[in-house]
């Protein structure tokens, strides 16, 4: 029987959200390590029951679970994230030089295939890769030392690597995000690295060919177009069909084009999501309606999508890792808000209902399809 | 309790206890420096521990079990 299950991290817990394919009434599991952050959880494409979640408090650093039953129990793995030498010293936010120290785990990506395989992005900026089911973890040193490291600099939550997604056309191609480095590319299964920043444009950085120094929030692939990936900016909505070799604007007629969240439809590879917010330094939706926003042409021709979203008085927002979609044959869409809500669509963002209203500030959606 | 060898330090205690508890490596002190983590502190009795050298004796009450070695984290809260 199918069934949907919502991984939602939380400021205070993890909560495990399950439905039928109907996805109308729901039941609420959690919290998980209650009174923890937890960044992220994510579950294996290859075994839909192995989860892992990141566990950290500025008290006791970070820790790994991981549940092999969906999410009902968990046991700890290994939290040991010990860089590969230092390639230089990055940047602090006022330029000085400020050296690599880990903060914590941003984003869990489980390989397409194999459930013991599992990529860990981190703050301060490093992809680490456990293939033992968390069981210790080695770091992608490629990518740091490939010598822009040095000019890295963070962004306001910290110099994190928080996108990663697997190419599932290309065993060996990597996409990674960093704010505010920009984006990074291997085809080597993270032994080499370069960055794919060619066509951004970021007001702060004046030299337009610039190689790295963007601040992109989150990126999005539909499985079935690879070279084909969508950004949300620190201003400006970016569209690239060459696997990141160029990108081009495609804000389009958005209200504001400064945002964290960005999704792709399950089965329409050109209908994508967002949710504007108005400035990077007012980080709730303009005119206090929150309005997921739709594009049915990949970008540039946007419209509002409301219905059972607060139009008035809502000051919430949505973080990057926040949004994801089901892929039940009419796609649900799934976000969640720093209020606490989850919301759901049903109909591919056409209605929207809250189905959990008062949880901690949600900090990442997952949605797993279950057949 | 938690059975310590040799001589009885902040350093030996902790390494003691997450080799009973693997669980706890890398909460109270980081895995590369064995610093103390920032928001933790370590007691003897009312008397804060947290800022002596980690291989120095800690007090005979404390090796002979007769008194507990505190780890503490902040009250600040978040």
């Amino acid at each position: 029987m199918t069934a949907v299950r919502v991984l939602v991290g939380t400021r205070k817990g993890a909560f495990v959200l399950t439905s039928d394919g109907k996805r109308q009434s729901w039941k609420v599991d959690g919290p998980h390590f209650g009174g923890w952050e937890i960044y992220h959880l994510n579950a294996s494409p290859a075994e839909p029951n192995r989860v892992y979640a990141s566990q950290s408090t500025g008290w006791f650093g970070q820790l790994i679970q991981r549940s092999d039953d969906g999410g009902a129990t968990w046991s700890p793995m290994s939290n040991e994230f010990r860089y590969d030498g230092v390639p230089g010293t990055p940047q602090w936010y006022d330029g000085t030089p400020h050296p690599w120290e880990f903060a914590r785990v941003w984003h869990l990506e489980p390989s397409l295939t194999d459930p013991d395989t599992v990529y860990a992005g981190v703050e301060d900026a490093a992809l680490f890769v456990s293939r033992d089911g968390g069981g210790s973890w080695q770091e992608l040193s490629g990518l740091r030392k490939h010598g822009s490291g040095p000019s890295w600099q963070p962004g306001a939550g910290g110099m994190c690597l928080h996108t990663v997604i697997l190419d599932p056309s290309r065993p060996d191609r990597i996409h990674v995000a960093i704010s505010a480095a920009g984006v990074f590319r291997s085809d080597d299964a993270g032994q080499t690295w370069q960055p794919t920043n060619n066509g951004l444009r970021s007001e702060g950085i004046p030299d337009p060919g610039a190689e790295v120094g963007h601040c992109v929030h989150r990126l999005a692939m539909h499985p079935s177009r690879p070279d084909t990936l969508y950004m949300q900016k620190h201003w400006d909505v970016m569209r690239t069909d060459d696997g990141g070799d160029t990108w081009h604007e495609v804000s389009g007629n958005l209200p504001t084009d400064f945002g964290f969240a960005i999704d792709v439809h399950a089965h329409e590879p050109e209908t994508i999501y967002v949710v504007p917010i108005k400035s990077d330094s007012e980080h709730y939706p303009p005119e206090g309606k929150l309005r997921v926003f739709r594009s049915r042409t990949g970008g540039n021709e946007w419209e509002p999508l409301t219905k059972g979203l607060p139009q008035s008085d809502c000051y919430v927002n949505v973080l990057r890792d926040a949004m994801a979609v089901d892929t039940l044959d009419e796609c649900g869409i799934y976000f969640g808000t720093s209020g606490g809500q989850v919301y759901a669509s049903p109909d591919g963002g056409d209605t929207w209902d809250a189905i959990v209203r008062d949880l901690p500030a949600v900090l990442s959606v997952e949605v797993q399809t279950l057949r | 309790m938690i059975d310590v060898e040799g001589a009885v330090t902040q350093r030996t205690v902790l390494d003691a206890v997450e080799a009973a508890f693997p669980v706890l490596r890398g909460t109270m002190r980081d895995h590369d420096g064995q610093k103390r983590r920032p928001f933790i502190r370590f007691f003897v009795g009312e008397e804060d521990r947290s800022h002596d050298d980690p291989d120095d004796p800690l007090p005979v009450s404390v090796a002979d079990g007769s008194e507990p070695f505190y780890v503490i984290g902040a009250m600040a809260g978040g």
